[in-house]
């Protein structure tokens, strides 16, 4: 019987796609949450270079990166995979969670942390970065094909976090116009049932995302 | 001759560059290598890679791969007969990603860091940075190494070559700034390792020679006053 830990908080997009990725290969597992004001020794421990979350904790075995952590259950646990069998689509899958990570993400939160001339100047880079997911989508339902896998998880905190973002700031990046297949595949996404069953509540994150929003802009936050 | 097959665009001073040529070397693969020139960007690479327009790409038959560490994966996938590039145990795999990742998020950064900082306090602190950091890694060799010669053991492995491309550098950095950043008393595993690593078969005609790369290292501050791309 193996032991399963996550350690996450109720709200981060990156402990996210560990429930996703636990959740969507059937895996038991115990959460444990944590209070990033207030991190517990464990996490310390377990984490002592990054100190945040997730940390996945298999029998003993700490492994902490989000995307770190989903190769490895994808290489421990076998059913249904996340990646394509395929090298090529591997790589490509790859490619793609990384430019999440590096471009994408780090753009959208550009233009939800910033106003004025500075938000103007973001929103191009983010539609830009946005213009070029929508490419890989198309002919494909998910961007894993006809099921979920590796980048759908991991561009899935888009398909929550953008509507509390439009709620916020009022603007709407995904426009279905601009971008039908995107628009579509966040659908399609939040319909899953592991995904649908695991949103965090969408008036908790209103208020925390507007409190992150203004402390943002009302100090010299380093971005 | 060079086998069209298999292309490698990219340039000789890259860290990231590099990578993808050790990797196509462990497993005795030839391939062609496009260089490209300083301070512009050939269609070939506008073509292959348009999302960053960077160095390296692989291009296998007409498929190109991008981002240097996916490439190496890649190589290690499609050629799997050939030595084993990322250990075969997922938590050994995990360990080897995760120090790869830190290499790229946060310790090539500090390295960059150095020629950056304005002011001697803040040169200072950008040095140390990379230290840290680097007792981190000698911390790591030791765990992942098992004892062994390499991070990835016996031979070169995916860590060995994510962290080795930088050598390099690492040593223009040290030069030009009259510091010594891999210590032997501070980091004896990392110092011996780097020995090792310089001279492995895979290795030793790919890592450029460090009075060239410094020399390399001048034209590229002058004409753009910046580190080199990081991949």
């Amino acid at each position: 019987m193996s032991e399963v830990k996550l350690f996450r908080t109720w709200s981060s997009p990156y402990a996210l796609r560990i429930v996703w990725a636990l959740e969507l290969k059937g895996i038991d597992y115990e959460t444990i949450f944590e209070d990033l004001s207030n991190k517990s020794q464990l996490l310390l421990q377990y984490n002592p270079v990054h100190k945040k979350v997730p940390v996945l904790v298999h029998n003993g075995k700490v492994i902490s990166e989000s995307l770190v952590i989903i190769e490895y259950i994808e290489d421990t646990w076998k059913d249904t995979p996340l990646l394509p069998e395929d090298p090529y689509e591997r790589a490509t899958a790859r490619f793609w969670a990384k430019f999440n990570d590096d471009k994408l993400l780090p753009s959208i939160w550009q233009v939800f942390v910033t106003q004025g001339k500075e938000q103007e100047e973001a929103i191009p880079v983010a539609t830009e970065n946005l213009s070029f997911i929508e490419e890989d989508l198309k002919g494909k339902k998910f961007f894993g094909g006809q099921t979920i896998g590796l980048v759908d998880i991991t561009i899935g905190w888009m398909a929550n976090l953008i509507s509390v973002f439009i709620e916020i700031t009022g603007i709407n990046l995904i426009d279905a116009d601009k971008f039908p297949l995107l628009f579509g595949w966040m659908q399609n996404f939040s319909d899953v049932p592991v995904i649908k069953e695991s949103w965090p509540p969408h008036d908790k994150l209103v208020i925390k995302f507007r409190a992150i929003r203004e402390s943002y802009l009302s100090a010299d936050v380093p971005k | 001759m060079a086998n069209k097959e298999v292309r490698v665009l990219g340039a000789w001073p890259s860290p990231f560059v590099m990578r993808a040529r050790i990797a196509l070397n462990i497993k005795k693969l030839d391939y062609e290598f496009l260089q490209e020139q300083l301070g512009s960007k050939s269609e070939l690479l506008l073509k292959s890679n348009p999302v960053h327009k960077k160095i390296p790409v692989l291009i296998h038959g007409d498929k190109p791969i991008c981002e240097s560490l996916v490439i190496v994966q890649y190589v290690d996938e499609v050629w799997s007969s050939g030595p084993s590039i990322l250990p075969s145990d997922p938590y050994d795999r995990a360990i080897a990603r995760f120090w790869a990742a830190y290499i790229d998020d946060k310790w090539f950064p500090s390295l960059s860091g150095i020629p950056r900082a304005q002011g001697e306090e803040a040169k200072m602190a950008a040095i140390q940075q990379v230290r840290d950091g680097l007792e981190l890694l000698e911390d790591a060799f030791v765990k992942c190494s098992k004892g062994k010669p390499f991070f990835g053991g016996d031979s070169i492995g995916y860590l060995d070559i994510a962290f080795g491309c930088f050598l390099g550098w690492l040593r223009v950095t040290e030069k030009s700034n009259g510091v010594k950043l891999l210590d032997e008393t501070k980091t004896p595993n990392l110092a011996k390792w780097a020995v090792r690593f310089c001279s492995d078969v895979a290795v030793k005609d790919v890592m450029p020679d460090t009075d060239k790369l410094a020399e390399f290292a001048k034209v590229l501050f002058a004409k753009f006053r910046a580190p080199p791309p990081s991949n």
